[in-house]
C-alpha cells in the first residue's frame, strides 16, 4: 500500500513513504528497497541532506553531548549510579568530576538522592552510558526542586535560541536548568518557582498547539501584572 | 457459555438472501471507533470499539526490562500482556491469566516483535497491555489494532501498523468479522494480522475447519478488510497529533544545540550555582 509522499512538515505515521528525492534516511526513518519511510510517528525534515522525522513523544535514549540531569541511585567504590529518566542506568566515573576521589571515598562526595547536572560523554552500540561532571558549568545542584516533562517537548520549552526560557525567566527571576531527559531544576522565591512550574505545564500540556509562546507570556503577564521586558522593575510589594 | 442458548436451533445465521443476524453482508465489518492517546500516565495508549467489544490498550517503554536475566543484549523485549476483565462476558470470567489469555498474549507480541525496531533498544523491553472490557468475539484483533496504535503513540520506531482482522465460516458460508453468535455456532473462525504496507502475515490462527479454497477467500477477505481499518488507525493517530504540525512550522524542533542551554553559571563545588545573565 503505497501512498503518496506527505508535504514537508506534515505528521507522519510508522510506515508512511517519505519523498526521498536523493536525500539519505535520518534518523527516525529507515530505509527498504531503496525507498525511505517513516519509522516513528513526528514530522518530517530535511536537513543537510537527510530526510528525518522529529518524535511527538517517546522516552528519552541517551545520546552523546546531551546535559542532562540526573538523581543518584547508588554507590559503588569508584562511580555513582545515576538515574536519567531513560531505560538505561547511566554511570558517573569518579574521574569524570572535579574533585579528587579516592578509591572508596565515593560518599564523601554525592549521596544517593542528589541531583546533578551533568554531561553524557559517550553511548556505545549496546547503549552503556558515561557521564561528565568534569567541566566547571556541571556539579551537584543543592536546593530548588525538580520537575519533569515529556522530553519531546524539551525542544519547544527551550524554544528558538533559548526564547522560551528566557521569557519565563524574565518574568519569574528563577534559576533553570533544563535536561535534555525532560528533567528540569528550579530554584528561587516561592512564587516565582510556582509560576515557572506552571509556565512549564502549560509547555507540556499545549506544546503540540499553535500560539504557545503566547500562551505562556499571557499566563506570566496575568500572574505578575506587568508586561514582558521589565524584569527588574520593582514591583507593588517591593520586591525586586 | 450460558449466553447463547437464546438462538433457536433453526435460526440461520446467514439467510436466502445473504443477511446475518445482525443485518450486515458476508464481507461487511462490524462498525469500528478508535481514539489514541486516552491515558496519560502510559507512554502510549489507544481505546478501540468494535461492534460490541471494548477494548483499550496501554503502551510502556522502552524501559529496562524486568527481571533481569530475560534482558537481551542485542535488542528490546516486546512483552504483550492480554487480559479480559471479569464483566467483559456475561458469565463471570475468572480474573486472571489462563490458558486462552497466555496464548493470545504470546501471539500478539510475536506479531509486533516483528514490526518493531528491537535492535535499536537492547537490554529493555517494551510492555503492551490490552485490556478487554466488553467481549463480542474477535478481542485479540481489536486488541491488537488498538494495541498498534498505542506503539506509535508512545513513540516507539517500528516498520509499519499492524492491522487485524478475522473472517471464518458461518452456515456453510465464507464471512468477515464474526461476532459472538456467528462465533459460537459457526463452522470457523480465523483471526489474522497483516503488515498493510507490505501484505506480510504476522499472525495467523484458526479455530474451525476450512477448505483450502475457503481458507484462501476467507484470507482475502480479511486482507481487503485490513485496508480499511488501517485507515482508521492513522485517522485516529493524525487527530491526536495534526495539530502539533502546525506547531512545529513556528519553532522547528532542533536537536539540542548547547547554545540552547541557559549559559552556565560560574559553579564552585558544593555551592549553589549563580545564574547572573539576566
Amino acid at each position: 500500500m503505497e501512498r503518496s509522499a506527505p508535504a514537508r512538515r506534515e505528521v507522519v505515521i510508522p510506515g508512511d513513504l517519505l519523498d526521498g528525492h536523493g536525500l539519505k534516511p535520518g534518523s527516525g526513518t529507515f530505509n527498504e528497497g531503496g525507498r525511505i519511510y517513516a519509522a516513528r510517528l513526528g514530522i518530517v525534515s530535511e536537513r543537510d541532506g537527510l530526510v528525518s522525522v522529529t518524535p511527538l513523544s517517546g522516552r528519552y535514549i541517551p545520546r552523546s553531548q546531551d546535559v542532562v540531569i540526573g538523581k543518584v541511585m547508588d554507590l559503588g567504590p569508584s562511580h555513582w549510579l545515576v538515574d536519567i529518566n531513560s531505560p538505561y542506568p547511566a554511570p558517573l566515573n569518579a574521574k569524570e568530576t572535579p574533585w579528587m576521589v579516592e578509591f572508596g571515598d565515593t560518599e564523601r562526595y554525592l549521596h544517593v538522592g542528589d541531583v546533578l547536572l551533568a554531561e553524557i560523554v559517550s553511548v556505545d552500540e549496546a547503549m552503556r552510558v558515561q557521564l561528565s561532571m568534569a567541566d566547571r558549568q556541571f556539579g551537584r545542584l543543592s536546593g530548588g526542586q525538580i520537575v519533569q516533562i515529556s522530553p519531546a517537548k524539551v525542544p519547544r520549552l527551550i524554544g528558538r535560541q533559548g526564547s522560551m526560557i528566557g521569557l519565563i525567566r524574565d518574568f519569574t527571576q528563577v534559576r533553570m536548568f533544563v535536561g535534555q531527559n525532560g528533567m528540569i531544576w528550579l530554584d528561587g522565591d516561592a512564587d516565582g518557582v510556582r509560576h515557572t512550574a506552571n509556565a512549564i505545564r502549560l509547555v507540556e500540556d499545549r506544546g503540540h498547539l499553535p500560539g504557545l509562546t503566547d500562551a505562556v507570556r499571557e499566563y506570566l503577564e496575568r500572574a505578575y501584572g506587568r508586561s514582558a521586558s521589565t524584569p527588574t522593575e520593582v514591583d507593588d510589594d517591593g520586591r525586586r | 457459555m450460558g449466553d447463547v442458548e437464546h438462538i433457536p436451533k433453526e435460526l440461520k445465521l446467514i439467510d436466502e438472501s445473504g443477511v446475518r443476524l445482525d443485518g450486515r453482508r458476508y464481507d461487511e465489518l462490524r462498525p469500528i471507533r478508535i481514539e489514541a492517546g486516552v491515558l496519560k500516565k502510559a507512554d502510549g495508549s489507544a481505546y478501540i470499539e468494535w461492534g460490541n467489544n471494548k477494548v483499550l490498550a496501554a503502551v510502556y517503554g522502552p524501559r529496562e526490562a524486568h527481571p533481569r536475566h530475560l534482558q537481551d543484549p542485542a535488542k528490546a523485549l516486546v512483552q504483550c500482556r492480554y487480559n479480559m476483565a471479569p464483566f467483559s462476558v456475561t458469565e463471570r470470567k475468572r480474573p486472571g491469566p489462563d490458558r486462552r489469555s497466555v496464548e493470545i498474549s504470546k501471539v500478539i507480541s510475536e506479531a509486533f516483535a516483528s514490526v518493531v525496531f528491537v535492535e535499536q533498544f537492547p537490554r529493555t523491553s517494551v510492555d503492551i497491555f490490552i485490556e478487554v472490557l466488553q467481549a463480542d468475539a474477535g478481542t485479540r484483533c481489536a486488541g491488537l489494532t488498538a494495541a498498534s496504535v498505542a506503539l506509535a503513540d508512545a513513540g516507539i520506531p517500528m516498520r509499519d501498523l499492524v492491522t487485524s482482522c478475522a473472517s471464518g465460516k458461518i452456515g456453510g458460508v465464507v464471512a468477515l468479522d464474526l461476532n459472538k453468535d456467528e462465533d459460537n455456532f459457526g463452522e470457523a473462525d480465523c483471526p489474522m494480522a497483516i503488515v498493510p504496507r507490505t501484505g506480510e502475515i504476522v499472525l495467523l490462527q484458526m479455530d474451525g475447519h476450512l477448505t483450502v479454497d475457503e481458507f484462501e477467500r476467507a484470507m482475502d477477505l480479511s486482507i481487503v478488510a485490513t485496508k480499511g481499518i488501517y485507515e482508521l488507525q492513522r485517522d485516529a493517530l493524525r487527530r491526536r497529533y495534526s495539530a502539533m504540525a502546525e506547531q512545529a512550522m513556528e519553532a522547528p524542533p532542533p536537536p539540542p544545540i548547547p547554545s540552547e542551554l541557559p549559559p552556565p553559571p560560574d559553579m564552585p563545588e558544593d555551592e549553589l550555582p549563580e545564574v547572573d545573565d539576566l
